[in-house]
């Protein structure tokens, strides 16, 4: 395998195990960071997909060697999406800090108190 | 280009824009939307017609020949959710306009029209795309709508779970992305037809892992056990006319992308023992669920949790009865499901919150109310002669003609499961329903009788009775339905039909 090929594959990997730690945190900020990153992941994983990824995508002249635009494009559409996303999270993220002060991810109430029942009664 | 197949996405995002426009004046708002999805529901039945005897049209859009443009595709069971889906999205419109003329809601935001019918154009598009990477824009395109309108009117609570709901969803879409990524490295194509010829000469162990990795993506927006997590803790908290049509659609959108990535692209035999596991868990996951909940919204989305198994279980079939069974099951259950919403909506709007500690005798408060929520609960529990039972009978028999131990657990499940629904819902009758009113929840009805939202009411009220109609139509039409699917069934496992007409002459 090619250098960049390794870079990218061992950057994917990196990217792909940062991101899922850090969506499985409490804290907002660290969810959002964590998607961000899971996105960039994802992106990579779309250029691996060819091996010719460094060479210029249809400009290499009519008989040189270019690379395959398709996952280009795919990457593209798929930035758009994720950085869409990602700033409404912030803007949510944002609305839960205003109301509660903190950017934790609450409890659920109603599970609790599901929870609860199956408690006997003396020791509520 | 057939523009049969354009329509239903293309007519909505214009309708969006338009309704965009039309900030200030509410009416025309509301006119717009509504013309709008009639166009999408007579496009519908339209495609339906064409397709009910198992033609398959497809369209390459701007001319580009199959795999390399983008292609779109209706099938039976396409046109079949399409027409069915069409039709709820349009009813439910009309009831959320009741709510809005009658000042019901609690000012409705500028956004809600433009929002809902992007979400139309991003349902109708899943149904039709015949190539992954659209189907993942249009994923994109119903959540991305779906994540601004769960926050519309937004409390603490829905804030709350807007934030589960964007970050689960955005989970699986980034999966789902990485999927088509390893598809693309491995056949080198996206097209759906392109990519069922290639990946029979691949290697079994990859065909496995990857139809396992859209089993998840899939499967996380589906909400099968032990991925349902998030659907119980957000549903119930949007407004009522959007969790109708989340509850309704949504999760349907996901079952048809499983159905048709498992059958169409990996033939379905990887992942069926799996996919039975899942569907026992599912069936009794959720109805357990559902049976120690305290507020009727809750309930109906654990219920819904549960029934997403019995889908899963006719598809783990992988036969052609199996199948149809299946297709049976998806129209039922977006009517049902829809419905009990609607209803849910009603009992709001009388008593002010679905919480069954302060609910009581609601028959004598509406007997209209309780006729509307009695006939889809009881479909729902599989009570024949209601489309439930002409569903679950389906699934039931394919089940025994496939045979095998795991088949016959799943079977028991199954009954299991209808049998907690039955009691599930009879907790909501007897508590809710039965007994004396509560002397607020009389002058509550009074009040809102006389007041100046009684109009809205009516039209609500109307509306729900129609969806009402509509489910007891799926079970009185229950014949060429299930011949329907049967020949829709028979077209996926075959595999044949849809490739054939994508790429004429078998590609390459």
């Amino acid at each position: 395998m090619n250098v960049p090929g390794l870079v990218l594959v061992a950057s994917v990997a990196i990217l792909y195990s940062c991101g899922f730690y850090l969506l499985l945190q409490r804290s907002l900020m660290r969810v959002v960071f964590g998607i961000v990153m899971l996105g960039h992941a994802a992106n990579l994983s779309l250029m691996l997909t060819d091996a010719a990824i460094t060479l210029p995508p249809l400009l290499g002249g009519p008989d040189g060697p270019i690379s395959d635009p398709l996952p280009q494009a795919l990457a593209l559409t798929a930035i758009v999406i994720t950085f869409g996303v990602t700033t409404f999270l912030l803007a949510l993220a944002y609305r839960v800090w205003l109301g509660d002060a903190n950017d934790e991810v609450p409890d659920d109430l109603e599970d609790r108190r599901i929870g609860r029942l199956s408690e006997p009664e003396d020791s509520a | 280009m057939n523009l049969l197949l354009a329509v239903p996405f293309v007519i909505p995002l214009l309708g969006a824009g338009i309704t965009l426009l039309l900030r200030r004046s509410p009416r025309s708002k509301q006119i717009a939307g509504v013309v709008t999805l009639a166009a999408v529901v007579v496009d519908a039945v339209w495609l339906l017609w064409l397709t009910a005897d198992g033609t398959v049209i497809a369209s390459d859009a701007g001319g580009w020949a199959a795999p390399l443009g983008i292609t779109l595709v209706a099938d039976p069971l396409a046109a079949l959710l399409l027409t069915v889906s069409s039709v709820v999205l349009l009813l439910v419109l009309l009831y959320a306009i009741g709510q809005d003329i009658g000042g019901l809601s609690s000012a409705t935001p500028q956004t809600f029209h433009p929002l809902y019918l992007v979400l139309t154009a991003g349902v109708c598009l899943s149904f039709l795309a015949g190539d992954l990477f659209n189907l993942f824009v249009a994923f994109e395109v119903m959540l991305t709508a779906s994540y601004a309108l769960i926050t519309q009117a937004p409390t603490r609570a829905r804030v709350r779970a807007t934030m589960i709901y964007t970050v689960v969803g955005l989970t699986s879409s980034i999966l789902f992305l990485t999927g088509i990524a390893l598809v693309y490295a491995l056949v080198g194509t996206v097209n759906m037809a392109d990519i069922a010829i290639k990946l029979d000469g691949a290697p079994d162990d990859l065909r496995m892992v990857l139809a396992l990795l859209f089993l998840v993506v899939f499967g996380i927006k589906a909400a099968i056990v032990p991925l349902h997590f998030w659907l119980p803790d957000s549903y119930p908290v949007a407004i009522t006319r959007i969790s109708a049509i989340f509850a309704a659609l949504l999760t349907k959108v996901a079952v048809y992308a499983i159905i048709r990535t498992q059958t169409l692209l990996f033939g379905g035999d990887d992942v069926s023992a799996v996919m039975l596991w899942i569907a026992i868990a599912t069936m009794i996951v959720g109805i357990l669920g559902a049976l120690v909940q305290d507020d009727i919204n809750r309930i109906m989305s654990f219920a819904l949790v549960s029934h997403i198994g019995f889908m899963i279980f006719g598809l783990a079939l992988n036969t052609v009865a199996g199948i149809a069974g299946v297709m049976v099951y998806l129209v039922h259950h977006i009517v049902v499901q829809a419905t009990m919403f609607l209803v849910n909506g009603l009992v709001r709007q009388y008593v002010g919150h679905t919480s069954l500690r302060s609910i009581r005798g609601l028959t004598a408060v509406s007997p209209a109310l309780a006729l509307f929520f009695f006939l889809p609960a009881v479909s729902l529990a599989g009570i024949p002669p209601m489309s439930g039972f002409i569903a679950k009978v389906a699934l039931f028999q394919a089940g025994v003609e496939a045979g095998g131990w795991l088949t016959w657990v799943g079977i028991g499940a199954g009954l299991l499961t209808s049998l907690l629904t039955i009691i599930a819902i009879f907790r909501v009758w007897t508590r809710a329903f039965w007994g004396t009113p509560l002397p607020d929840m009389l002058t509550a009805r009074a009040e809102l009788k006389r007041g100046p939202d009684a109009a809205g009411l009516r039209m609500m009220t109307v509306t729900t009775g129609v969806m009402v109609g509509v489910g007891v139509l799926v079970a009185v039409l229950g014949g060429p339905l299930v011949d329907l699917s049967f020949t829709a069934a028979h077209d996926l496992l075959d595999g044949g039909a849809y490739i054939e007409a994508v790429l004429p002459g078998g590609g390459s």
